[in-house]
């Protein structure tokens, strides 16, 4: 048997601990360990984006890094977006704007645009659309989900206008 | 697609790391960001039996400027450049933070690591090419101490470099630029690994021949391109550089018509950025 | 962006509502087949073949056997399961039946063919398990070109076709096709390549299997576009009767005709977990994926046009070879891409004769299957270089030569002998070039030309037939003939209505669209309206969703069984309300009297008698409110139409293929919810322009695929798609109940020859026509520095 270490994740605020595989990618661990099978995987190598989960807040493919890595670090997944209330301002904007069909890239895709929207300098469309080419989608296009992802960076820029640090080169 | 099986080790201090890979042997590999290792993994195109992980190491990923030269740490990240207040106002490092936006994607950039993407000595990676250009030395620590490596010579090969099994990059110092920069790459897609890239430093003053070209996709490694760099400095025209490209081409053996074209017209839009800057 | 409502004139069917399936796929809550966790569940990969062509001499899983966490591995001779043949009722001359094994026990036909599965406790050790078997082949030359496989003395695939050909039909030789050739004024000449692509889900295929003994049932969840035929196909492979295989679909991560046909790998884990006693789960890796599922596209078009004077398309021969891979799939059978091609190549233009030979031809690649357009995408892209073509040689504007021969008049009954309902060929040509001359783009053209850049136009019109109906399949010879579908509704004690169709929406929307129509056929809240899909024991047959046929078919069936339930309810109402008929209608989830409209009973009154009441039924009304309803396309289908034009810049350091503008000027009838038919339109129009600019699989001389990773198989970003903008056309269906015709294939359609038809135009002033899709930026800067330097 594969070797295995006691791992501590937060995930979407909620601790675990988790016996892996020294092999496993956090991906596995979260999908088949934490049961948050919102977080997909479709290329295992790092190019779809489609497992794209936040690292301490930051967007990173959960395929391309092992599960025991990210012991102690705060993972956020797709489930952390909406609340009681409802879907939050990207995840309606993404069904106002039909920015998914089959809905497989959606968990990776807003979780590039939450965790990139506070990187963007300008919310330019052109700025959008570098951000959202990280990931791949199959079935809109893309259009729609710049659309989407573009109207919630201005939104939210407008409401804190606080500029990333380092912006403006 | 899930790697074979792999021993953990988890590194507390650069000394302790290079502990473990003597001990370990041959079949351990460090992993950092793991951006180019897992995914070789899951192939099983790698398969180390150990791992030694090098993040939890306190105080390598440093960015910091002393005496006009740049120290970035092995574990800083290319989005800690990007967006690195100290590389972007340096006066002789911008085009560092500028060519970080053509490394892969914001979630590649966010885990991926200036160490080790030098260390991985992929050929058409940015930071190979930059360390080159800027005359970057490399600092790796071993078994027999620390040791300083021009970038000039570290770069073997495809994926090759000269550091030893035990070695493990811990900085890398670069230069100022002396002159205007300007960087230029292509790939299929955005984002992709490119087919051809240019990095280009002015000469510092007029007449100075202290210029810099420096291209991947003409040789396993990135390149010096010694016939263009003259060019340079003499402010050639663009069918002059085009020309000079072709010769240094020449003596690479790069007989591919298209690769020439692409390489020669990455070196073009790169100087034509330099000279606007 | 049309601006979502909620509904246009009070009613559901053209409104853009939102989609029904959004909040749970927004959430994480969407549930795949990988979501899904059985108790005691095993994990499955499969041993493939290393090798292109060979014969197994040992299979050798003893070692795969002692690898920790495995706990069985099976090879061919170890499982009992029957081949799947795919079959077409033609002559020998026509047609050659051939099988596919579900696991390879003597030849190996291609790299990647599955030869043993494993099934271990988790996914990681069944991997360690695949690569501890060791298998011994005798290794052939690998048949790489349909030249090789078709070249005399090559060695044979399949023992049933001799020759290496699956299918080799000749069709429609129009008398005088020869003299027309002879007077034509100008004959265009045109080889059009189209390269071998991934219809590529991002979802890959799986299969979770579990053998039910309660039920005495196997359950197969599986992303499949066809649960029926899954469910025929496994249950005559493993040796159980129909009803013994339930087929049920989650949440599905797209198919664009990938899944549309039957995988071995899901039967092997059917035929696992039936042994092991124990749920099997199998996720395909993106590795098989990419090189060991099912590809498409590889076709090669020798044409000759004929021309009149003044434009007028005379006749047409076209010599067309499919490279289909190792393998007939089912139920379509390797006849797919060749009789699509053949029977509908004239297209939206009128023609004198037609002469057409087609062939799909056996070779050592994996196998194919239709993907999103079928052959269409191909001979579109032949029939619009042809256009542009004649308008050079005759010096005329290549969109007057469209408008020349476009068919103008319906119903048309075409050479081919397929009747073309009304559509909006001329319309939508004419629109779409004042939209691009509206922006300007001919005289940018000319602007950009002067200065030494290259910027080209490209147009393609084009139609597609969508609702194939039985009458249409049959006369493919298919001896699966698909067409009908069937709809099953009930409404419940509250009133709420669970509607079921043959269909399977996997990005099309369908729980949102055919509510709409369930919606406004009975008159009450979309919100109140569910539809259920993918689950073959809740009805009794159905061909699910391929070839944009499920608004124009499983639409119509959905329509016609509202229908039935609202008549019941009338009738019901009619008796307590002591009215008649005439006197009332549906209205906001009630039954009103016309008289007295203030006087009417809710569903959920008439539902209570239904089931809580039934002694106040009228007489031979039976309890409870359920219908059935089924629709068949009887005559040759209805036909959506577009045009596109792409405005690209080459770029001359790279040979890159910017697209500056797209345009697409669509007309599918009545759009049951445009937003949605929009995202079809521009989902279709990128994955055409994938194929016309980005994808391929080419493979060595050994059979070795050159993409097992998506950093060879590059799938365009964000960054290399255009945004686009649309219009829209209405020429509703006059044959179906909604006038919807279907949307589902047209985009990818029209892109590929919008794209080589703009590249093309721009390298016009080099003298250079590129013939070959994708174009390679490398093709492009050959042409545009005449290929030396």
């Amino acid at each position: 048997m594969s070797e295995r270490h006691l791992i501590e994740l937060q995930v979407n605020g909620e601790p675990h601990e988790l016996l892996v595989e020294a092999r496993e990618t956090l991906v596995d661990v979260l999908r088949h360990r934490v049961g948050a099978t919102g977080t997909h995987v479709a290329c295992e190598h790092g190019i779809c984006g489609a497992c794209t989960v936040l690292i301490d807040g930051e967007p990173a493919r959960s395929c391309l890094v092992l599960g025991v890595m990210a012991d102690g670090h705060e993972i956020r997944t797709v489930e952390s977006l909406a609340d009681e209330s409802g879907l939050n301002d990207l995840q309606e904007a993404f069904t106002a704007c039909h920015s998914l069909q089959c809905g497989f890239c959606t968990p990776g895709m807003l979780m590039l645009a939450e965790g990139g929207i506070p990187h963007l300098e300008d919310t330019s469309r052109e700025e959008v659309r570098e951000l959202v080419s990280a990931n791949l989608c199959r079935c809109t296009g893309y259009e729609t989900i710049v659309d989407a992802v573009e109207q919630v960076a201005q939104q939210r820029r407008s409401e804190d206008p606080t500029v990333t640090e380092g912006a403006s080169a | 697609m899930k790697p074979a099986p792999v021993s953990y080790h988890r590194a507390s201090s650069v000394s302790d790391a290079v502990d473990l890979l003597t001990t370990l042997g041959e079949e351990s590999k460090v992993i950092a960001g793991g951006q180019s290792l897992v995914p070789m993994m899951s192939f099983r195109l790698a398969r180390p039996e150990h791992l030694v992980d090098i993040t939890r190491i306190p105080g390598l990923d440093s960015i910091e400027l002393a005496d006009d030269e740049l120290t970035i740490g092995a574990l800083a990240t290319h989005q800690a450049v990007l967006e690195s207040p100290v590389v972007r106002h340096s006066a002789g490092h911008g085009l560092i933070a500028r060519t970080m936006r053509h490394v892969g994607h914001l979630p590649i950039r966010t885990r991926g690591t200036v160490g080790g993407s030098i260390a991985h000595a992929d050929g058409s990676a940015e930071w190979p090419l930059l360390a080159v250009l800027f005359g970057a030395r490399v600092v790796a620590e071993g078994v027999a101490g620390e040791r300083e490596v021009p970038a000039e010579e570290l770069f073997f090969g495809l994926y090759t470099t000269c550091l030893e099994p035990d070695e493990i990059v811990t900085r890398v110092i670069f230069p100022p630029a002396k002159g205007a920069t300007g960087f230029a790459e292509y790939g299929l897609r955005h984002g992709d690994f490119a087919l051809a890239a240019a990095g280009v430093v002015l000469p510092s003053a007029v007449g100075a021949t202290d210029a810099r070209v420096v291209v991947s996709g003409a040789a396993p490694a990135p390149t010096r391109l010694p016939a263009t760099e003259a060019a340079v400095a003499a402010g050639a025209s663009d069918e002059a550089l085009r020309q000079s490209v072709m010769a240094d081409l020449d003596e690479l053996e790069v007989d591919d018509d298209y690769q020439r074209d692409l390489v020669t017209g990455m070196v073009i839009k790169a100087v034509k950025e330099a000279r606007t800057r | 962006m049309s601006e979502p409502k909620m509904s246009r004139d009070g009613a559901f069917i053209g409104a853009s509502v939102r989609r029904r399936e959004d909040p749970r796929l927004l959430t994480g809550a969407g549930r795949f087949v990988d979501d899904i966790e059985l108790t005691g569940q095993l994990h499955a990969q499969f041993v493939r073949s290393k090798v292109a062509f060979g014969r197994i001499l040992d299979v050798d899983l003893e070692a795969t056997r002692a690898t920790p966490g495995v706990v069985a591995a099976f090879a061919a001779d170890d499982l009992v399961m029957a081949p799947i043949a795919a079959l077409l009722d033609r002559p020998f001359e026509q047609f050659r039946p051939t099988e596919m094994p579900v696991l390879a026990h003597d030849t190996v036909r291609f790299i990647g063919e599955p030869i043993a599965i494993v099934v271990a406790r988790t996914p990681y050790a069944a991997e360690d398990g695949v690569e501890a078997a060791r298998v011994e082949y005798e290794t052939f030359d690998a048949i790489v070109s349909t030249d090789a496989a078709l070249a005399h003395g090559a060695r044979r695939l399949h023992d049933g076709a001799p020759d290496n050909v699956f299918v080799d039909v000749s069709l429609f030789d129009t008398p005088g096709l020869d003299e027309a050739f002879e007077r034509a004024a100008q004959v265009v000449e045109m080889t059009i390549d189209s390269g071998r692509q991934n219809a590529l889900p991002l979802e890959t295929r799986a299969a979770l299997a579990e053998w039910d003994e309660r039920e005495s049932q196997l359950v197969l969840h599986t992303p499949t576009q066809v649960p029926h035929l899954v469910r025929t196909a496994t249950a005559a492979s493993i040796g159980v009767p129909e009803r013994a295989v339930r087929v049920i679909v989650p949440d599905m991560g797209g198919g664009f005709g990938l899944k549309c046909v039957v995988g071995r790998e899901e039967i092997a884990v059917a035929a696992a977990a039936k042994r092991v006693g124990k749920p099997v789960k199998w996720i395909e890796d993106r590795k098989d994926a990419l090189t060991a599922s099912f590809l498409a596209r590889e076709q090669r078009y020798v044409a000759r046009a004929a021309f009149a004077a003044d434009g007028e398309f005379l006749a047409f021969e076209c010599d067309v070879v499919c490279d289909m891979g190792a393998y007939s799939c089912y139920p379509f059978t390797a006849g797919i891409e060749p009789l699509m091609a053949s029977g509908e190549m004239p297209g939206v233009y009128r023609l004198g004769a037609y002469r057409v030979r087609g062939r799909a031809v056996a070779t050592n690649k994996a196998p194919t299957a239709p993907y999103r357009g079928v052959s269409r995408p191909q001979y579109v892209m032949l029939l619009e270089q042809i256009m542009d073509q004649a308008g050079r040689q005759l010096r005329m504007d290549p969109l007057d030569v469209r408008r020349r021969n476009l068919i103008t008049e319906f119903p048309y009954t075409s050479i081919n002998n397929i009747t073309y309902d009304p559509g909006s060929y001329l319309e939508s040509l004419d629109l779409c070039e004042q939209m691009v001359r509206e922006e300007g783009w001919f005289e940018r053209q000319a602007e950009a030309r002067a200065q030494g850049r290259h910027i080209g136009i490209g147009f393609a019109c084009f139609s597609e037939r969508t609702g194939y109906g039985s009458s249409a399949f049959a006369a493919r010879k298919m001896l699966v003939v698909p067409g009908f579908d069937i709809s099953d509704i009930r409404m419940d004690l509250d009133g709420t209505v669970t509607v079921t169709s043959g269909t399977m929406s996997h990005g099309q929307s369908h729980e949102t669209t055919m509510a709409q129509i369930v919606a406004d056929g009975l008159q009450l809240d979309i919100s109140r309206v569910k539809l259920h899909q993918g689950d073959t024991d809740r009805i009794t047959y159905g061909f699910g969703t391929f070839a944009s046929r499920s608004a124009v078919i499983g639409g119509s069936a959905v329509q016609l069984a509202a229908r039935a339930l609202g008549e019941d309810l009338l009738e019901i109402a009619a008796h307590l309300m002591e009215t008649n008929l005439d006197n009332l209608e549906l209205r906001d989830g009630s039954v009103h009297r016309r008289d007295t409209p203030d006087e009417r009973l809710t569903f959920e009154e008439i539902a209570r008698v239904a089931y809580l009441e039934a002694h106040r039924l009228p007489k031979g009304v039976s309890p409870g409110l359920h219908a059935t309803a089924s629709f068949d396309v009887t005559n040759d289908g209805t036909f959506s139409n577009a045009t596109q034009a792409a405005v690209v810049e080459l770029d001359p350091d790279t040979g890159a293929v910017k697209i500056l503008r797209y345009f697409c000027v669509e007309d599918c009838g009545v759009a049951i919810n445009p937003q949605v038919v929009e995202g079809q339109a521009r989902g279709g129009i990128a994955q055409g322009i994938a194929g016309a600019l980005f994808e391929e699989v080419t493979y060595d001389a050994n059979g070795e695929p050159s993409c097992a990773s998506f950093m060879d198989y590059c799938i365009p970003t964000a960054m290399e798609m255009p945004d686009i903008r649309l219009a829209h056309l209405e020429t509703p269906c006059i044959y179906n109940e909604t006038g919807a015709k279907g949307a589902g294939e047209g985009g990818t359609i029209g892109a590929v020859g919008t794209i080589l038809g703009a590249v093309n135009n721009a390298l016009e002033p080099t003298g250079t026509l590129l013939e070959r899709t994708p174009i390679t930026p490398r093709a492009v800067h050959a042409a545009m520095t005449g290929g030396t330097r």
